[in-house]
């Protein structure tokens, strides 16, 4: 048995896990490539035209996982921080520099996409709805962790402040989730409903899942080809690192 | 608690023999919120509605304004490591420090809000109610500014930075503090907003002076 965490635990070094990385990223790449064609297919070909909103609909194929990898990239940035502060190892601090910058593309994403969204369907651009707002305050937290590391310029301690301005932030998460309940406004409820049989049709269920899986699998192969990045400039002194650049 | 009472006290003193730096934020509140009626007309109307959250938003950036000061002159003398290596806790020195920020910063916003609060022509009960958010989320205010001081402390640029760290996270006492105004205003009554922000408050009270002691240690390595 404790070979196994042995093992599991060796790839907590850089030197062990760069090509670790190497090896999953096309892996990773072509499982975004397939959910991607599956994914838009339905959402362009199969899902039906929608009664009330028309074509302009399928924008949420784009826009409803973009919002969600950004506030479950958060989490996963968090736990690696929080992983960071915990055990003190040094590719925690490296894997979540490497997801912020993800983490605020989808947010950017979310709110473009929702803009281009609420245009037609609202008649405005932007709107100050509790969930609108709250995308925008996650898109300046990810700005304002990526600003800290970037100002530090000892990577340890960039890696455990920004960790801890991390975990500060991720009490917004549950703010987000729960303003849709706690200010009840402009935008529509949330259509995907644990409890509840969802309220659109499968297929359209099914394009966004399939999108869904297409935007993670596309942020944990940039985020690998990333941390592999910052390992090589973070290590680059030892040796090993000379040899893997040859 | 002696060492908590006796750095609100050395703070306290401090700021006395150094007026001007607490009496500027003081002004810049007043300052910023006369400005908006000059900007944006005289209508007393219009001006009733937005009160709150312009006051709120003053209080908010004049708490910002003092926090760069918590711990850099500390920092520079040397006197948080004499802080970090004395026997009793840094986490209740901290706490100390922030209590006596909020003293210094804090409590004069809410004492001058009920006089800025009648420049825009709010009721007596609406001032009642502004001066008890203001109550409840200054320290809220001072206790999350707080962290956002210790991480930036040292960095460079740290008084752009510590805003763009910090200002995210006051959203939602800016959300509260101003609804609850606004809501009695409207008649549906504060109790509500008032709750959230002192839940927020006992949150940021019980948890802030930890997270700052984190990022202190951090900054002093």
């Amino acid at each position: 048995m404790n070979q196994s965490i042995i093992q599991w635990f060796k790839f907590g070094s850089p030197q062990a896990f760069y090509p670790l990385a190497g090896r999953m990223i096309p892996w990773f790449w072509a499982a975004a490539a397939a959910f991607g064609i599956a994914g838009l297919w339905i959402s362009f070909f199969v899902a039906p035209t929608d009664a009330q909103q028309g074509e302009g609909y399928r924008i949420i194929f784009v826009h409803v996982p973009a919002s969600w990898m950004s506030m479950f990239i958060y989490l996963v940035m968090a736990f690696w921080a929080g992983l960071g502060l915990a055990l003190n190892t040094r590719l925690s601090g490296m894997m979540a520099q490497s997801l912020a910058p993800t983490g605020a593309l989808m947010a950017a994403l979310s709110l473009w996409t929702g803009a281009l969204w609420g245009k037609p369907m609202w008649g405005a651009w932007w709107v100050w709805d509790a969930r609108l707002t709250s995308e925008l305050i996650l898109f300046f937290l990810y700005l304002g962790f990526m600003a800290l590391q970037a100002a530090i310029d000892d990577p340890r301690r960039a890696d455990k402040a920004g960790a801890i301005l991390a975990l500060v932030g991720v009490v917004n998460i549950p703010i987000i989730y729960f303003s849709v309940k706690w200010w009840n406004t402009l935008h529509q409820g949330s259509t995907i409903n644990l409890t509840k049989a969802p309220s659109m049709a499968h297929t359209m269920l099914w394009g966004m899942l399939l999108m869904a899986l297409c935007f993670w699998m596309y942020s944990i192969a940039v985020a690998l080809t990333r941390v592999r990045a910052i390992i090589l400039e973070r290590e680059r002194h030892t040796d090993w690192v000379k040899h893997a650049v040859e | 608690m002696n060492a908590l009472l006796a750095t609100v006290r050395r703070d306290l003193l401090l700021a006395l023999r150094r007026k001007s730096e607490v009496l500027t934020a003081v002004f810049f509140f007043v300052i910023v919120t006369s400005l908006f009626p000059l900007g944006i007309g005289p209508e007393p109307v219009l001006l009733k509605k937005i009160a709150p959250g312009i006051l709120w938003v003053a209080a908010l950036l004049a708490t910002l304004l003092g926090l760069p000061r918590l711990f850099a002159a500390d920092h520079v003398d040397g006197t948080l490591e004499q802080m970090a290596l004395s026997p009793s806790s840094l986490g209740l020195l901290v706490a100390g420090k922030i209590l006596a920020h909020w003293l210094l910063c804090g409590l004069p916003l809410v004492l001058l809000a009920p006089v800025l609060g009648l420049q825009f022509d709010l009721d007596a009960s609406a001032l009642v109610i502004l001066t008890l958010a203001l109550l409840l989320g200054t320290p809220l205010l001072s206790l999350i500014g707080a962290i956002g001081a210790a991480l930036t402390l040292g960095v460079r640029g740290g008084g752009v930075l510590l805003a763009l760290l910090v200002l995210p996270l006051y959203i939602p006492a800016l959300i509260f503090g101003a609804g609850a105004v606004e809501a009695h205003i409207a008649g549906l009554g504060a109790g509500g907003h008032l709750s959230l922000l002192a839940a927020m408050l006992a949150l940021a009270v019980f948890f802030a002076p930890w997270a700052t002691t984190a990022a202190l240690r951090i900054a002093l390595e």
